[in-house]
């Protein structure tokens, strides 16, 4: 499977002059760029490993750029997303998040269903790479 | 007429029984200064023929706050200035003879805080109905921040919203079930189950969903929320489907939110036509259970659709965010439904603005000071398809839910390349937006260029990619002139 999350999973996988142009976009924005990276994809883990601080005061994306392959090196085999924060009034929040790398094979999400009362079920997703393995050894490099 | 019945007359005169006008009695006062605690309203009203214009802003005034038709005595024993809406201004409508905007201003103390209901028992309990007038129409309200403190707004709203789906930079995507009726619990089920896994971030039931004999309301949301988490279980996104709640009383309403939410879904909706004060209801228990409110705009074209009369959608939207609901169909333009883009335009601001600026091209009357209130998400739905996605884009932005219904169901290769054809469609024009491309007039190559990867999007262009509904607008801001049809 492939997971969908971030604003641009259903395109092809960014280049990373795709990327530069969408960072180049976040600046005109005035948001910082952060990136994020995690082996527990899990849609409800909120909070992914942060390589560094948000970049604040960048004058250009090739700042961004450089940690983003510095990432990738250190972290293979793991997500890595872009995220832009915007701080202005009102907003306060991420405005754009799309991943940026990916391991080779994802196997996915086991549903599994609790019966309850009645015909009520309860759901949880359960990540087959995060069950097997421990953090940092989840996906093939 | 003489110039004296626009004039308020001494008090010693004032209180003699008998008829006066309006004007007459203090409800036209054109030198009053608006205070900026007053809640303001303007009306277009076409007066009966032979009614002088400004005792019918008057009556308007009246007939909204303190008056009855004759002196009564019984105003003496209040400080009735005070409660005495004052209509302020008229000026005749551009280009529609017969017809003006009054604009009339109450105290605050008029208006019970937090109650929608008794807000609109004011301005639109009586006077709609007054002989006087042909016709009549609310265009505008401004709220003061004094009377928007009273009200909670959204429970959830856009910045939480997105928080919790995870979900930033993009427009959201949904689409309706259909058929509207008589599918089966898990037939419908199966019908969510394939837009969500396509790409789709929200399914919807529609307006007149709600326990049939075809299906029972228990049974649409255990199927609903199985195909619901299959779609997440199958993308690692999260899903949702807004189980329409809606029901015969608010007990049983909340009986429907309890089991959605026992159920784990992480929205619910409901339609206009539950009134205002069963919407307020179910906006505070969203608020308890961390739930998105969306709220379906049943039955709002009996009057907001001709524009001299009834109640302008926009007034509908900003009552909405005051009274607390998180998503709100306001309008596509390009869509099946009525719609003219500015004007649509005028309400999405109304629905996402912080501080809404006036913008008389798009039927703005007033600043209005959202005072920290959360902010709605708009949903365009009606008649849209992928092929119109640079417009769509371009003409509402990213914070929008975007509903493909026949758009996705539709799709000749089946549900689940209608919704990856929509979804392909949307991040293709969003990436290309951000690098800086002109995709109102480059959208259509943009969109060519995104099916050479997406077999699904090139039959959803071919299928769709010339449907359009090209009529004129019946609702549509008068204050600077607008085209016509020829």
């Amino acid at each position: 499977m492939r997971i969908t999350q971030g604003a641009f999973s259903f395109l092809p996988d960014l280049t990373d002059t795709q990327i530069a142009a969408q960072i180049e976009y976040c600046l005109r924005n005035d948001w910082a760029v952060a990136i994020e990276f995690t082996d527990d994809p899990h849609p409800r883990n909120t909070y992914w490993s942060m390589w560094g601080h948000p970049m604040f005061d960048l004058a250009d994306a090739a700042g961004a750029m450089q940690a983003l392959r510095e990432c990738r090196a250190a972290r293979p085999g793991h997500y890595i997303r872009i995220n832009a924060f915007d701080p202005s009034a009102g907003w306060e929040t991420v405005r754009l998040s799309f991943i940026v790398g990916r391991p080779a094979v994802e196997p996915g999400f086991r549903l599994v269903r609790r019966e309850g009362p009645g015909r009520t079920l309860h759901y949880t997703l359960e990540s087959y790479a995060v069950g097997r393995q421990p953090e940092g050894e989840r996906y093939a490099t | 007429m003489g110039a004296n019945e626009h004039v308020a007359i001494d008090t010693k005169k004032r209180y003699q029984a008998g008829v006066l006008k309006y004007a007459q009695m203090g409800y036209w006062d054109p030198d009053y200064e608006v205070k900026d605690t007053d809640v303001l309203a303007v009306f277009r009203i076409t007066p009966q023929e032979g009614v002088d214009p400004i005792e019918a802003a008057a009556a308007v005034a009246g007939e909204s706050s303190t008056a009855t038709w004759t002196v009564v005595w019984t105003d003496r024993l209040t400080a009735c200035d005070k409660y005495r809406a004052k209509a302020y201004r008229i000026d005749p409508v551009p280009g529609q003879a017969g017809q003006y905007f009054c604009q009339v201003a109450y105290d605050l103390d008029l208006f019970e805080e937090g109650s929608i209901a008794n807000l609109t028992a004011s301005i639109i309990g009586n006077v709609f109905s007054f002989k006087p007038l042909l016709a009549c129409r609310l265009e505008d309200m401004r709220l003061p921040v004094a009377y928007v403190k009273t009200f909670r707004g959204p429970p959830t709203g856009i910045v939480v919203e997105r928080e919790r789906l995870d979900k930033f930079g993009r427009p959201l995507l949904g689409a309706t079930m259909k058929p509207k009726l008589g599918l089966s619990g898990k037939n419908y089920g199966r019908v969510v189950y394939e837009a969500l896994t396509g790409g789709l971030d929200f399914t919807k039931d529609d307006e007149n969903i709600n326990s049939q004999a075809f299906m029972h309301w228990r049974d649409r949301f255990l199927y609903c929320m199985e195909g619901v988490n299959q779609a997440a279980a199958q993308t690692g996104e999260i899903k949702g489907h807004y189980l329409n709640i809606t029901a015969g009383t608010m007990e049983e309403m909340v009986r429907r939110a309890e089991f959605a939410r026992d159920l784990g879904s992480c929205i619910v909706m409901v339609d206009l036509i539950v009134g205002w004060t069963a919407i307020q209801s179910i906006s505070h228990w969203c608020r308890e259970n961390d739930m998105i409110l969306h709220m379906h705009r049943a039955g709002h074209g009996t009057y907001t659709r001709q524009k001299n009369h009834g109640v302008s959608f926009r007034v509908i939207a900003k009552w909405l965010r005051l009274a607390g609901v998180d998503h709100l169909h306001a309008g596509t333009a390009v869509g099946k439904l009525e719609g003219d883009p500015m004007t649509v335009q005028g309400f999405y601001n109304v629905c996402r603005d912080t501080v809404t600026r006036q913008d008389l091209p798009r039927g703005l009357f007033f600043d209005q000071d959202w005072a920290g209130i959360k902010r709605v998400m708009p949903v365009a739905s009606g008649g849209i398809h992928a092929g119109q996605m640079h417009q769509l884009l371009d003409l509402f932005g990213d914070e929008v839910v975007l509903q493909f219904g026949g758009g996705t169901i539709g799709h000749p290769m089946g549900i689940q390349a209608g919704a990856q054809a929509n979804r392909v469609a949307l991040e293709a024009m969003v990436l290309a937006r951000n690098e800086g491309r002109d995709i109102l007039n480059e959208g259509p190559d943009i969109l060519k260029a995104a099916a050479e990867h997406c077999r699904p999007l090139r039959a959803a262009l071919d299928t769709w990619g010339e449907v359009t509904f090209d009529y004129t607008s019946t609702d549509t801001s008068d204050f600077v002139a607008t085209p016509t049809a020829a």
